[in-house]
C-alpha cells in the first residue's frame, strides 16, 4: 500500500478555496492527523497529493477525488473520520481506498446547476432553456491558451434534466469532464452570449458524480 | 451563505478571504453567550491574520467561554465595492453576522496609515464615526494597539482606548461593559467607571485647549478622570494565555506560519525607536515554554514553519536552549525554523548557520545609520566592524545576499553620514571578494532606507522630521554615492512619511483630516495602491492646519504634547536625557549592562527587571 486515493466533499465555505490553496490544506489535514504522507525528495521537499480533477472556485463538490502517497500502511476505513477531525469547514472525506484506475479515465461530470431568476416566471422560461440547449448549435466563446475560439457545447452535454421552481431553475446533466474540459459555467456564459433574455441572475454548480467513457461510476 | 454574500464572492479577488471557516476557527452558540465582541482589523485578512497581538487578543477574549469574540477585516476595494452596491454591510466571519448586531467593536491600531480604514469600517457597519453620534450604550467602540499610545488623532471616533498589552484590560473593559448593559447605565456613567480600570483612556473625559500658536494649552481630565493613564502589561509571560491552536488560514496570508513569542520588550533603548521603549520592560518567556508553544501549535496547525519572534532575538537569555529544544523536535519533521530580528554579531552567524541549512534567501541587518558617529547619536550598539565581520562570516557559510536598512533624516545627520552608508556597503562588497568560497555565483547587496519619522514616547518624540525636499536630496546624494553595481538601492517614499509624521504626533484636530480623507475616499491609506498625497495635503487645509506643524516642526521641550496623559512606562526625564545624550552623540548602556532606572521596572508585580 503506497499509492491511496480520498473521496471528499468541498461544499459551503470551503467552495472559495482554489485549487492552488487547497494543496497547502489537505497538506496541513495530513500533517494535524498524523497519516504518514509521502514527501518528494530534494532541497525543497513538498507533500505527494495530487487532486484528480482541480475544480474552479466557486464551484461546489460532492465527489472530489485526490491521490497521494504514504510511507506505511495506514488504517483505511479510519481514514476518513481522523482526517474529518481536523479539516476546516466544508471539507468532508467519505472513504480511501486504493485506486484501481488511473484519473485519466474519468470522462463525465455529473452537475447540478441552479439558475437563479430573480423577476423572471421561470416556468415560462423552462421550455426556452430546454429548446436552447437541445439545439446541436449550442456554442459558446471560450477563452484557452490558445486564444479566443467559438466552442460548440452540444457534444460534451448530455443527459439535462430540468426542472423549474419559484425563482430558480434546475439543471441536473453530464458534461464532459476532460479532452475537452467544460466548465459548467460556460453553459451560463453562452446564455449571457446568446440569448440574453434566457441569462439567469446568477449561476453556481455542484458536482455530483464522476464517471468513465462507458458511463461506469469512477473511483 | 448568505445569498447577497454567494452571488459578489465569485466576482473578487481571493474570496477565501471573506468567507471564514478556516480550521481551529472559534464558534460558539450566539444564543448562549452573554457578549458578542468583533474584534475589528483595519487591513485585509492576509495582513491581520499575519498580525501576533490579533492572534492572542482573539485566542485569550474566547477563552472567556460566555464570550464570543469574532473577526473582521477590511475588504480589499473590489470587495467593498461590491459590498457597497449590493447593500452588504460589513460582517464578522465567523457567524456572517452584521457587525452592527455585536455588543462591542474592538479595532486593533497598530500603524497610523489604518486610521481612515476604522471609519470606512465603522462606516460599511452603518455605525456613527464619531463617539458624539452614538449616544447609546450599544455598540462600544473602542481600540487598542500600538498607535494609541498617542490618542488623540483617533480620540473622537472612540469611546475608549486601551494602552499597553490587552490581555487582562480587555476582559476587564468587556466585563463591566457587560454589567452596564445588563444594568442599563448611561454611557456617560459607563465610560466614567471605565475610566477608573488602569491602562484606560476615555478621549471624551480629556478636554484639549489651544495656544494662540497652536500647540496644546492644557488637557484637562474632566469627572474624575485619571491625571495620568498608565499602560498595561501582563508581569508574567510563562503564566499568560498563548494560543496555541491558532486558525489555520486556508488561503494565503503574508506569514503563514507558526509565530512563537520569546519575550516582549527590549533591552536596547535605540532612540529613534518607539517600540523599544513603549514596549518596556523586557519579560522573557521560559525556554520549557517557548518549546511547549511551538510543538503545540505546530502539531495543532500542521504548519511546517515556526517563526520566534521578539523584538531583538539575539537578546533572548534562553535562546540556544529554546532552539537546540524546538530543533530536535522540528528537524525529524521536515519543520523549519526561522529567527528574524537577529544582530549582527558571531553567535548569532552560528545561530542561523545551524538553523537554515539551506542558505535560501538573504541575511537582513539594520545598522540604521552609516557613520559610527551617527550610529552612536541613535545609540544603535552596533560597530562596523562587527556588522564586517558577520557579513565574512556569512559570506564564508554560503549566503550570497544582504540587505542593510538604513533611515535617513536622522537628527544631526549631514552628507557624510549620507555617503557613510554607500560607503559601508562597498566594505561589505569588499568583504565577500575576499572571502566568498563561491564567487561565480555572484552577490547581492542591497540598501534600503526609511524616512526617519519621530515617533511619541521616543526620546525622538521632539524632533523635526527633515522637510521631504531635504530627504529626497539626501536619497538623490546616496544614489549617486552607491556605484559598485552589484548594490542595489530602494528608498521609502516621502510622501507616506511626511504624512505618518503628521498622523503619528498629531492632536486631536487632526482627526478632522481624517474623516475628511476618509469623506473623499480615502481608505486602506497604507497601500500604495490606494495612498494619494493629494488627498491629504486637501485635507490638511480644508480644515485650516498645516501638516508640516505636526511633522517637521522641533517641539520645545516644555511644550505641551497631545499624549501627555499617557503613561507608557518611561519616564519623561529619561527621554530628554536620552535626547541630550544623541547631541553628545554619547552612547547609553543597555538594560543588561546597567539599569537606567527608566521607570519601567515599576509596571511589573516584582518591581525589578530581569530580562
Ligand atoms: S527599569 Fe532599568 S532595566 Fe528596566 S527597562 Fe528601564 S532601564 Fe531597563
Amino acid at each position: 500500500m503506497d499509492k491511496l486515493r480520498l473521496r471528499f466533499r468541498k461544499t459551503g465555505k470551503a467552495v472559495y478555496i482554489s485549487h492552488l490553496d487547497l494543496m497547502r490544506v489537505m497538506q496541513r489535514i495530513f500533517l494535524r492527523a498524523g497519516t504518514p504522507i509521502k514527501y518528494s525528495e530534494g532541497f525543497n521537499p513538498h507533500a505527494l497529493i495530487s487532486i484528480c480533477l482541480p475544480l474552479s472556485v466557486g464551484t461546489a463538490s460532492e465527489c472530489e477525488l485526490m491521490d497521494f502517497r504514504v510511507t506505511r500502511d495506514v488504517d483505511l476505513a479510519a481514514l476518513p473520520g481522523t482526517l474529518n477531525a481536523v479539516s476546516p469547514e466544508g471539507v468532508r472525506f467519505l472513504e480511501a481506498y486504493e485506486p484501481e484506475r488511473r484519473a485519466a479515465q474519468i470522462k463525465w461530470l455529473r452537475m447540478s446547476c441552479g439558475f437563479d431568476y430573480d423577476t423572471r416566471d421561470t416556468s415560462a422560461l423552462l421550455p426556452a432553456l430546454e429548446a436552447y440547449f437541445a439545439s446541436p448549435e449550442v456554442k459558446v466563446t471560450r477563452r484557452t491558451k490558445r486564444g479566443e475560439g467559438e466552442f460548440g457545447l452540444a457534444p460534451h452535454l448530455r443527459e439535462m434534466s430540468w426542472t423549474a421552481e419559484p425563482g430558480i431553475v434546475r439543471l441536473e446533466c453530464l458534461v464532459s469532464a476532460q479532452e475537452p474540459t467544460v466548465n459548467p459555467e460556460l453553459l451560463a456564459a453562452s446564455l449571457r452570449e446568446h440569448a440574453p433574455e434566457l441569462a439567469p441572475d446568477f449561476a453556481r454548480f455542484t458536482r455530483l458524480e464522476t464517471y468513465d467513457a462507458d458511463m461506469a461510476v469512477f473511483r | 451563505m448568505d445569498k447577497a454574500l454567494e452571488r459578489i464572492l465569485p466576482a473578487v479577488q481571493k474570496p477565501a478571504r471573506y468567507t471564514g471557516g478556516e480550521y481551529n476557527e472559534v464558534v460558539k452558540d450566539k444564543r448562549e453567550v452573554k457578549l458578542r465582541m468583533a474584534f475589528c482589523f483595519p487591513d485585509v485578512y492576509e495582513i491581520g491574520m499575519s498580525n501576533l497581538g490579533m492572534r492572542i487578543l482573539y485566542g485569550c477574549i474566547n477563552a472567556e467561554p460566555d464570550i464570543w469574540c469574532e473577526r473582521v477585516f477590511a475588504p480589499w476595494g473590489d470587495m467593498a465595492e461590491q459590498m457597497r452596491e449590493n447593500h452588504i454591510p460589513l460582517y464578522a466571519l465567523e457567524s456572517g453576522d452584521p457587525v452592527s448586531a455585536f455588543d462591542v467593536l474592538g479595532f486593533s491600531l497598530g500603524y497610523e496609515m489604518a486610521y481612515c480604514t476604522v471609519l470606512d469600517m465603522l462606516d460599511m457597519s452603518g455605525i456613527p464615526l464619531r463617539s458624539a453620534d452614538r449616544p447609546g450604550l450599544v455598540p462600544l467602540v473602542f481600540a487598542g494597539g500600538t498607535s494609541c499610545c498617542n490618542p488623540e488623532p483617533m480620540a473622537p471616533f472612540l469611546d475608549l482606548m486601551v494602552l499597553g498589552e490587552g490581555e487582562e484590560v480587555d476582559i476587564e473593559v468587556l466585563r463591566l461593559f457587560q454589567k452596564a448593559r445588563d444594568e442599563g447605565w448611561e454611557k456617560r456613567r459607563f465610560l466614567a467607571e471605565a475610566a477608573r480600570i488602569p491602562g484606560v483612556y476615555v478621549p471624551s473625559l480629556y478636554e484639549p485647549e489651544w495656544n494662540a500658536d497652536g500647540t496644546l494649552r492644557a488637557m484637562t481630565p474632566l469627572e474624575g478622570a485619571p491625571e495620568r493613564v498608565t499602560k498595561r502589561i501582563v508581569s508574567n509571560l510563562d503564566a499568560a494565555y498563548y494560543p496555541t491552536a491558532p486558525i489555520v488560514p486556508s488561503t494565503e496570508i503574508v506569514h503563514d506560519r507558526v509565530n512563537v513569542e520569546l519575550f516582549r520588550g527590549c533591552v536596547r533603548g535605540c532612540r529613534f525607536c518607539q517600540a523599544g521603549y513603549v514596549y518596556r520592560p523586557i519579560r522573557a518567556r521560559s525556554a520549557e515554554r517557548v518549546i511547549e508553544i511551538g510543538k503545540e501549535s505546530l502539531k495543532n496547525t500542521g504548519c511546517q514553519e515556526a517563526t520566534l519572534l521578539s523584538l531583538s532575538s539575539s537578546d533572548y537569555k534562553h535562546l540556544t536552549a529554546a532552539c537546540d529544544g524546538l530543533l530536535d523536535w522540528c528537524e525529524p519533521q521536515n519543520i523549519s525554523l526561522s529567527l528574524p530580528s537577529l544582530r549582527a554579531d558571531n553567535f548569532s552567524m552560528e545561530l542561523m548557520s545551524r538553523l537554515q541549512k539551506v542558505r535560501r534567501g538573504g541575511l537582513t541587518f539594520a545598522p540604521e545609520a552609516g557613520t559610527q558617529r551617527l550610529r552612536d547619536v541613535i545609540n544603535k550598539n552596533v560597530t562596523e566592524e562587527e556588522l564586517l565581520n558577520t557579513c565574512r562570516i556569512a559570506f564564508e557559510g554560503g549566503w550570497n545576499a544582504i540587505k542593510l536598512y538604513f533611515m535617513l533624516g536622522l537628527p544631526t545627520e549631514t552628507d557624510e553620514d549620507v555617503r557613510g552608508i554607500a560607503e559601508l556597503a562597498s566594505k561589505v562588497l569588499h568583504v565577500w571578494r575576499q572571502y566568498s568560497p563561491n564567487k561565480q555565483r555572484g552577490v547581492r547587496i542591497t540598501v534600503s532606507t526609511s524616512c526617519f519619522i519621530p515617533k511619541p514616547h521616543s526620546p525622538f518624540q521632539w524632533e523635526a522630521q527633515v522637510p521631504m525636499e531635504e530627504y529626497r536630496r539626501r536619497v538623490e546624494l546616496l544614489r549617486g554615492s552607491i556605484t559598485a553595481k552589484n548594490v542595489s538601492y530602494n528608498w521609502h517614499d516621502a510622501d507616506t512619511s511626511f504624512v505618518e509624521a503628521a498622523l503619528s504626533r498629531g492632536d486631536r484636530r487632526v482627526a478632522d483630516v481624517i474623516e475628511a480623507v476618509w469623506r473623499a475616499g480615502g481608505r486602506m491609506e497604507a497601500w500604495s495602491d490606494y495612498f494619494r498625497f493629494g488627498r491629504w495635503m486637501e485635507a490638511f487645509s480644508s480644515c485650516g492646519l498645516d501638516p508640516a506643524f505636526y511633522a517637521s516642526r522641533e517641539r520645545a521641550e516644555d511644550e505641551l504634547l497631545p499624549w501627555c496623559r499617557i503613561d507608557m512606562g518611561v519616564r519623561t526625564g529619561l527621554l530628554l536625557r536620552e535626547r541630550h545624550r544623541a547631541y553628545e552623540a554619547r552612547l547609553s548602556p543597555d538594560c543588561r549592562a546597567e539599569c537606567s532606572a527608566c521607570g519601567a521596572a515599576k509596571l511589573l508585580e516584582e518591581g525589578v527587571c530581569d530580562g
